[in-house]
C-alpha cells in the first residue's frame, strides 16, 4: 500500500464527518449533470456505520432530506451548543435555515469497546481484541487544547493515533518511512508487480513487490503516480485506457462571512473552548426550492459555524477599527473586553460538479527534487459553483442580520469573487473516478482499476462527484468496502 | 501556520473581517511562500529556546525604548490588567520583526520605519524622542494616526504603521496570561463535562434553556 503521508492529509482538518446521502451517489440521474456513482447509498451505509463506530463521531439523527440518520449505537452524543450557537439557531430558524448538531470525529464519551468490536470485525477474534483494547486507551474529550495540534489523550480522530497503533499491534503492518513512490511497475502479464520508491534520506532507488497494490496517496498524488507509470501497454499512464486519468478534479465550493453581534457582547466569563470546532451546523435545506426551479444553481451546500469566547490569539482585536473607531489606550482595552466573544462566523461548503476544464496532467518540464515529474493543474468553476457562492454570502448576511449583527464590508455578492480559489478548501477529489463502464471511468465500484485487476485506489481520487459533505468519512467507508472486497478476492484466489 | 484549521482560530482572529472573508474552515492560509533559500526546517520542538537563539534579534536599545512607550500608549496599565510592555510585548515584537517567515518579514519594514517615524515626529513637534514625551504629547501624535480612515493624507503611512502596531501589541498582550485574564478567558483547562450556557446568559439572549 503506497501513501504519501502516514497522517492522511484529510485528517488535519476540522474532523467534520458527514455521510453522503442517497441523492449524492446519483446526481446525474437527478439533474442530468456530472456522473452517477456505480453504487448507491445502501451499498455504502454499512461501512459508514462501521467507520463511525471505529473512529468515534458525535452528532444526531434528525431525519432530514438527503442527510442520513445513523443507526442507534453509531454516533456519540453531541456536545452542548454554545450561547452563540443557540442564538444562531433561534434566528436562522426564523429565516428557514435549520441548525442541528454537527457531526465531528471527537469522542464525547468513551467508545463502546464491549459492543462495537464484534460488529466491526465479525468472526475475527484477534482484530476484535486489538480494537477493544485500543478503544479503551482512547479517552473522552476533556474540552481543552486545540484538536489541530494533536490530542494527547487520543480523544480526537487522527489516523496516526487511531489507525496506526492497532494496525501495528496486529503484527501485519510494516511502515516504511521516507519512501517516496515514483511509479507502479507492471508485469508482462498485465498485473501490477509493485512500486518503485526513492529513499528520501539518501536518494537511492528501491522496489517492493506485492500481490496487491493499493494507492492511497491523496487524490492528486495517486493520479500523479499512475500518470508517471508509463509502459508499452500504458503509454498514457497506468490504468488509463479510458483516458480519464487526471480528469474531473473537484474541490469544495467555499465562501465565508463573519458578523459582530451586539447581543453577544459583554457576557460573563464562560469556558467556551468546547470540542475545538463546530458543535452545530446547517445541512443543505433548499431541496424543494431547487426542485421547483427557484434557484439559479444545481446542488447544495452546508454551513459550518462557530463563535464564542475562544482562546485569544495573535489576531485578537486585529483590524477592529471599524468597531472601535481607532481607539487606543484605556478605551481600546475596554473595547477589547466588549467585543471579545461577540463574533460569529459562517463558512459554506458546497458541491462542485465535475467538468471538462478542471483536470491535471504531467508537466513536461518541471520535476520535483527527486526527479519525478510534477502535475500541472487546470481549473474552471462553472456558474453553478459561483452562483452557489453568491447564495452563501446572501444567506450568511441574512442570518447575521436576523441576529441583529453587522458585517464589516457587507457580503460579496459577485460569486466569482466570493468563491475560494480551486484547491483552497483542500477537499481535492476525483482524477480517477469510479464508474459502471471501463471506457468512461478508471475504477469499478470496488476502487479496483478496470485495467489492472490487482491495483486499487482507496483515496478521494475515485469520487465520481463531490457532494457538499466533507469527503473523509466517505473515503474511509469506501476504503473499508474495498478492503473487504480485496480479502474476498484473495480468499477465492482471484487475486 | 497550520495548513488546516477550524472556525475556532478563524474567530480567534475576531475582528479581522477582511481576513475572515478569505480564510475559513479548512482553507489554506493566504501567506505567500518565502522565496529564495527558505528558512529551513522547524526548530526542535522539544527544546526550550530563548529570544535570539534561532535568529538574531533586531531592535536596538533606542528602538526598544520607543517600542515600549508606544505599546504602553496602546495598552496602558489600568485597574484590570498591567501594561503591554510589562508582560513582555516588546520582546514579542522584536521576535516578530526578526523572524524569517513570510508574514513577519512583510511586517518588518513597516514596523522599523514606523518606530523611526514616531521619534522623528516627536522631535519635530516637541523636540524629544517619543518615549520621553508626556502623555498629552504622545496622544497628540497618536490621535493623528490612530485611524487610517480619517487620518490626513500626510499621515497615511504612519496610520498604516499604527494600525499594524496596534494589532501586534494587542496580539502579544492578549495571548499573555494577564491579557487572557483581562478578557475573561477561562478556557484551556480540562473539564469532565462541557455544560450548556448559564441560564442567565440565555435569558439575556432571549433563548429558552435547552430541555436536555
Amino acid at each position: 500500500m503506497a501513501g504519501t503521508h502516514a497522517r492522511r492529509p484529510y485528517q488535519s482538518l476540522g474532523r467534520i464527518s458527514l455521510r453522503n446521502g442517497p441523492y449524492d451517489f446519483k446526481p446525474y440521474s437527478r439533474d442530468g449533470l456530472g456522473f452517477d456513482w456505480p453504487i448507491t447509498y445502501d451499498d455504502v451505509a454499512p461501512y459508514y456505520d462501521k467507520v463511525e463506530m471505529l473512529i468515534g463521531v458525535y452528532g444526531s439523527s434528525e431525519g432530514l432530506e438527503n442527510t442520513p440518520n445513523s443507526p442507534p449505537g453509531c454516533l456519540l452524543p453531541p456536545p452542548a451548543p454554545l450561547a452563540s450557537d443557540l442564538l444562531t439557531q433561534q434566528r436562522a430558524t426564523r429565516i428557514g435555515v435549520p441548525i442541528i448538531p454537527a457531526h465531528r470525529a471527537v469522542l464525547t464519551q468513551q467508545l463502546d469497546f464491549r459492543r462495537s468490536p464484534a460488529l466491526l470485525h465479525p468472526g475475527n477474534l484477534k482484530a476484535q481484541k486489538i480494537i477493544a483494547a485500543d478503544m479503551q486507551r482512547r479517552a473522552a474529550c476533556f474540552w481543552a487544547t486545540p484538536c489541530g495540534r494533536g490530542c494527547s489523550i487520543r480523544a480526537n480522530y487522527q489516523s496516526t493515533t487511531v489507525h496506526l497503533p492497532p494496525a501495528l499491534a496486529s503484527g501485519n503492518l510494516h511502515i516504511l518511512t521516507d519512501a517516496m513512490v515514483s511509479e507502479v511497475r507492471l508485469r508482462k502479464n498485465g498485473l501490477a508487480e509493485g512500486v518503485t520508491f526513492i529513499d528520501k534520506t539518501n536518494g537511492s532507488v528501491h522496489g517492493v513487490a506485492a500481490r496487491v497494490v493499493v494507492l492511497a496517496a491523496s487524490a492528486c498524488e495517486t493520479v500523479r503516480i499512475l500518470l508517471n507509470s508509463k509502459s508499452a501497454q500504458f503509454p498514457q499512464g497506468l490504468a488509463n485506457s479510458s483516458g480519464k486519468l487526471g480528469r474531473y478534479l473537484m474541490d469544495t465550493v467555499g465562501s465565508s462571512l463573519s458578523g459582530q453581534i451586539p447581543l453577544l457582547e459583554a457576557r460573563p466569563p464562560q469556558n467556551e473552548d468546547g470540542a475545538s470546532g463546530d458543535h452545530v451546523y446547517a445541512p443543505w435545506w433548499l431541496y424543494q426550492e431547487q426542485r421547483a426551479g427557484k434557484l439559479d444553481f444545481a446542488r447544495g451546500y452546508h454551513i459550518e459555524m462557530g463563535g464564542g469566547k475562544q482562546m485569544p490569539g495573535v489576531g485578537t482585536m486585529k483590524g477592529a477599527e471599524w468597531l472601535t473607531g481607532g481607539s487606543y489606550g484605556k478605551k481600546f482595552k475596554a473595547d477589547a473586553r466588549r467585543y471579545y466573544g461577540s463574533f460569529v462566523g459562517f463558512a459554506g461548503r458546497g458541491e462542485m460538479i465535475p467538468n471538462e476544464h478542471s483536470y491535471c496532467e504531467i508537466d513536461s518540464t518541471v520535476k520535483d527534487k527527486w526527479g519525478i515529474p510534477v502535475l500541472r493543474f487546470h481549473w474552471q468553476w462553472s456558474p453553478h459553483e459561483t452562483r452557489q457562492a453568491a447564495h452563501m454570502q446572501k444567506t450568511f448576511a441574512a442570518i447575521i442580520e436576523a441576529m441583529g449583527g453587522r458585517v464589516k464590508d457587507g457580503p460579496t455578492l459577485d460569486g466569482a469573487k466570493a468563491i475560494s480559489p480551486g484547491g483552497y478548501i483542500i477537499h481535492e477529489v476525483g482524477g480517477a473516478i469510479m464508474g459502471a463502464k471501463q471506457e468512461s471511468s478508471v475504477t469499478n465500484q470496488w476502487c479496483q482499476t478496470w485495467d489492472v485487476k490487482n491495483l486499487f485506489l482507496t483515496d478521494g481520487a475515485v469520487f465520481a462527484s463531490n457532494a457538499d459533505k466533507n469527503p473523509t468519512l466517505t473515503i474511509m467507508a469506501l476504503a473499508w468496502r474495498s478492503a473487504e472486497h480485496i480479502l474476498d478476492l484473495m480468499r477465492r484466489r482471484e487475486l | 501556520m497550520d495548513r488546516r484549521s477550524t472556525l475556532k482560530w478563524m474567530l480567534a482572529a475576531s475582528a479581522a473581517m477582511p481576513l475572515l472573508a478569505r480564510r475559513a474552515l479548512g482553507e489554506r492560509t493566504a501567506a505567500a511562500q518565502p522565496e529564495g533559500r527558505g528558512y529551513g526546517t522547524d526548530p526542535d520542538l522539544t527544546k526550550i529556546y530563548h529570544p535570539g537563539d534561532l535568529w538574531p534579534l533586531t531592535l536596538t536599545r533606542a528602538q526598544r525604548r520607543t517600542a515600549a512607550a508606544l505599546c504602553d500608549v496602546i495598552v496602558p496599565a489600568d485597574a484590570v490588567s498591567p501594561s503591554a510592555s510589562s508582560v513582555g510585548v516588546v520582546d514579542f515584537l522584536d521576535e516578530w520583526v526578526s523572524a524569517p517567515y513570510a508574514d513577519q518579514q512583510a511586517d518588518r519594514p513597516l514596523i522599523l520605519e514606523g518606530l523611526m517615524w514616531m521619534d522623528t515626529e516627536a522631535s519635530l513637534r516637541f523636540g524629544r524622542p517619543f518615549a520621553e514625551l508626556g502623555e498629552s504629547s504622545q496622544h497628540a501624535i497618536c490621535d493623528d494616526i490612530c485611524y487610517e480612515k480619517t487620518a490626513l493624507p500626510q499621515f497615511a503611512r504612519a496610520a498604516k504603521f499604527f494600525a499594524r502596531y496596534r494589532d501586534l501589541t494587542a496580539g502579544g498582550f492578549y495571548t499573555s496570561p494577564e491579557g487572557r485574564k483581562d478578557l475573561g478567558y477561562i478556557g484551556n483547562v480540562p473539564l469532565l463535562k462541557f455544560g450548556a450556557p448559564p441560564v442567565e446568559v440565555l435569558r439575556k439572549l432571549g433563548i429558552d434553556p435547552p430541555s436536555s
